[in-house]
């Protein structure tokens, strides 16, 4: 397996997505490629990174005026 | 060398580090007409609905106006939510629509999102270096959040959109290409593509013993 075939893999190698033996000769590149093996791993950490990034809380004008929207549509709604 | 699965395939019967338990009680309520259901709903998502509108805008105020529209899309149409998807999934997907549309009208021949876009071959990375162990630790909350709203940013509107709803709200590979109309197979070039760009970004800011 060369370099080129393990980045396009990357995605579904990273996701879980591969069938074993796919899976199993990427990990044997991985072994001895160390380049590949910093690729996978930082690419990993750009994901987690993202995905455990927790969102800023809402600027305070933008909540307000979100707020009073929904005032409006919900406090006519139901009665 | 084994690696977990960062995001499950399929994403109905939960894990979820977004949707709470109590989601489809605080739904099934706001549908019988409790309105401060909702209200818990919206608190709940408001932060996360404005990052998406935000990051696929790009303008603040286009970003205002497509969560605002989304939230109130949403509770008009709470009758003819089934269920059968998560209401998160649901809301994102409404989001996505508003926040597409904004994008669209504010820079418009740019984003077709299912035109077939020349993806060409993914190329192996040139600039690889060693992050340590958690190089986001490096910098404070503040500092990050704005690394990562700047490097999306960077990206092309249709890779930055997958990769939000795929990596960041926790989308399945299928769900993205629905909201998208896009087909599965562009849905994972573009994902791969997004990855591998914001990972050549953040190499910048994460490599070892280079803080900057
Ligand atoms: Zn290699």
């Amino acid at each position: 397996m060369k370099c080129k075939s393990i980045v396009i893999e990357l995605a579904d190698y990273l996701d879980g997505a591969l069938d074993s033996s796919l899976r199993a000769s990427i990990e044997q590149h991985l072994e001895k490629c160390s380049d590949c093996r910093l690729v996978v791993d930082t690419t990993k950490k750009t994901i987690q990174i993202f995905c455990n990034s927790e969102p800023a809380p809402l600027p305070a004008d933008i909540r307000q005026r979100l707020h009073d929207a929904l005032e409006k549509r919900l406090g006519g709604a139901g009665t | 060398m084994h690696t977990p699965k960062l995001n499950p395939a399929h994403t109905h019967p939960l894990p979820s580090r977004i949707v709470k338990d109590d989601e489809s009680t605080l739904v099934a309520a706001a549908q019988a007409g409790d309105v401060r259901a909702f209200e818990t709903l919206v608190n709940r998502y408001e932060r996360r609905i404005f990052r998406l509108t935000h990051n696929i805008t790009q303008n603040r105020e286009d970003a205002e106006d497509a969560m605002q529209e989304a939230f109130l899309k949403a509770f008009e149409h709470l009758g003819g939510f089934q269920g059968t998807s998560r209401f998160y999934t649901w809301l994102v997907r409404i989001a996505v629509n508003q926040a597409l549309m904004k994008l669209r009208k504010r820079r418009p021949g740019i984003v077709s999102l299912d035109e077939e876009i020349e993806t060409g071959e993914a190329t192996v990375p040139r600039d690889v270096e060693d992050w340590g162990p958690s190089p986001e630790q490096r910098y404070q909350q503040s500092e990050l959040a704005d690394i990562l709203a700047h490097v999306v940013g960077d990206l092309d509107p249709l890779f930055r959109v997958v990769f939000q709803l795929r990596d960041i709200e926790e989308l399945s590979t299928e769900e993205t290409a629905e909201v998208l109309g896009l087909s599965v197979p562009a849905v994972k070039s573009r994902l791969l593509r997004a990855r591998l760009r914001l990972r050549e970004s953040l190499n910048r800011y994460f490599r070892r013993g280079e803080p900057s």
